[in-house]
């Protein structure tokens, strides 16, 4: 058993909500860089060039590249071997949201649902657990901004409609969001499982470095397809007209039952913010 | 793309129906902010037929949520919100006098139609780029509604601040015509 400190996770989870926030990825970086070479739209060129400025003023500057800093959504793989000692284990994350999102002048956004009274903390945090083998804790934070959230589905299909089912619904949602979930977008794929799992698989392909494929080439190919139709779409950046409206599909698939064919749509705007850390 | 067009607020009738959609305009003077909560707000005065904090006449609305400013600065990251949650209010701003709203995403044909018929317009700031986009705003006051934190309406003193024209007076929307475009 290794002993793991509820400080020690409040820590790496401020810290974690704080970079994710302030500082861009290298891959969604290089990704900007394709996509203004490859845009042929010249105002969606200009669209690339001032996100890399705000990319570039959130790092130096020390602020958040959005002002919707999100939900905190929280994915931690917990080692088997640890034991979590000196507090409770939600409540350590939480804590790190609020301390986060308090020292790094970020945006509480989360509010009660009928009154909509902001809570002040940006908490609750969204925690997903994972139990796995081992005795690390991998903490994932991921903000989750509220527009790009808004443009996402869960759809319970027939298997008779097949994988051009999931090819269709996926590429008629991103045409439905247009220009709302801020494109350039990256679009998450869950196929299979259950209702919920369908969905938590969709968000957790956004957790992958920007254009990694999926291992299985049958579903490398179908995040092409899809990828080419969407960019054929003709949205573009900011829905201001173009050839990039995508940056990249992440598609992951499970079994699912006899009876079904689930399939989820999560989309990430160009932000595709997340920051992970080991203890 | 044209040359931007230097504008400044308040605007008048005038100034809206020269704008087309796809211009690219650089608004300089006071904006207000205004998102979800607030326009609720407004709108339910309106219905009490009561008094409102803010003269909307010849105004412009930023849909944004700024994030709390870092000491020295004048406002945090402050990018535009998704206009479509702001559209069962805004055909009675409109009416109220309000020449312009700022935010990202496509409007309902009965905002547009308002737009046409009280000649107001509807401009497309960066999705996403909102620390780039505070660097235009000078000055920040709230004047109404702090409780709502992020919600609450600042009057902003902008310079140079940069959007397109998406929606003009006649109708026409920039996020079809970019679209049917680039389509294959």
């Amino acid at each position: 058993m290794r002993e793991v400190n509820a400080k020690q996770i409040t820590e790496v989870v401020k810290k974690l909500c704080i970079d994710a926030n302030l500082y861009l990825g290298e891959d969604v970086l290089a990704a900007f860089d394709r996509g203004e070479k490859m845009e042929e739209s010249p105002v969606g060129k200009e669209m690339f060039q001032q996100l890399k400025e705000n990319a570039r003023i959130a790092r130096e500057e020390k602020v958040a590249m959005c002002q919707d800093t999100g939900l905190a959504v929280v994915f931690v793989e917990l080692g088997q071997e640890v034991h979590i000692v000196g507090g409770d284990f939600n409540g350590a994350i939480n804590e790190g949201v609020r301390q986060g999102y308090q020292e790094g002048y970020l945006r509480k956004s989360a509010c009660h649902c009928f009154s909509r009274a902001n809570t002040k903390d940006n908490t609750p945090a969204v925690i997903h657990l994972e139990i796995i083998p081992g005795d690390k804790v991998k903490i994932t934070v991921a903000p989750k901004g509220g527009g790009s959230e808004n443009m996402s589905t869960v759809t319970m299909l027939s298997p008779s409609e097949g994988v051009e089912g999931i090819k269709k619904r996926v590429v008629d949602w991103v045409k439905q969001a247009g220009s709302n979930p801020c494109p350039p977008v990256v679009v998450g794929v869950g196929i299979g499982g259950t209702f919920e799992q369908t969905a938590l698989m969709a968000k957790k392909a956004l957790l992958r470095p920007l254009g990694q494929k999926n291992p299985d080439p049958q579903l490398a190919a179908l995040e092409q397809e899809i990828l080419t139709r969407v960019n054929n779409l003709g949205i573009g950046p900011q829905g201001l007209g173009g050839r990039i409206t995508a940056m990249a599909v992440h598609v992951e698939m499970i079994p699912c039952h006899i009876a079904s064919f689930p399939m989820a749509v999560n989309i990430n705007c160009h932000a595709h913010r997340h920051k992970e850390a080991v203890i | 793309m044209s040359e931007a067009i230097r504008l400044k607020t308040p605007l008048s009738d005038a100034d809206v129906e020269k704008l087309k959609a796809g211009d690219k305009v650089l608004l300089n003077g006071v904006i207000y902010t205004g998102r979800d909560a607030a326009h609720k707000r407004l709108f339910d005065l309106l219905q009490e037929k009561k008094p409102l904090p803010v003269d909307l006449k010849g105004q412009v609305i930023y849909y944004v949520g700024p994030a709390p400013a870092k000491p020295g600065q004048v406002i945090g990251s402050a990018g535009p919100t998704t206009s479509g949650r702001m559209d069962a209010y805004s055909p009675k701003l409109m009416e109220m006098g309000l020449k312009g709203m700022i935010g990202k995403g496509m409007r309902k044909k009965e905002v547009v139609e308002a737009m046409k018929k009280y000649k107001a317009v509807y401009f497309a700031a960066t999705g996403g780029a909102g620390a780039l986009l505070a660097k235009a705003i000078k000055k920040a006051q709230v004047v109404a509604y702090e409780d709502l934190g992020p919600e609450a309406i600042n009057r902003l003193e902008v310079e140079d601040f940069p959007v397109i024209v998406v929606n003009d007076t006649q109708g026409n929307d920039l996020y079809d015509e970019g679209m049917r475009k680039y389509a294959r």
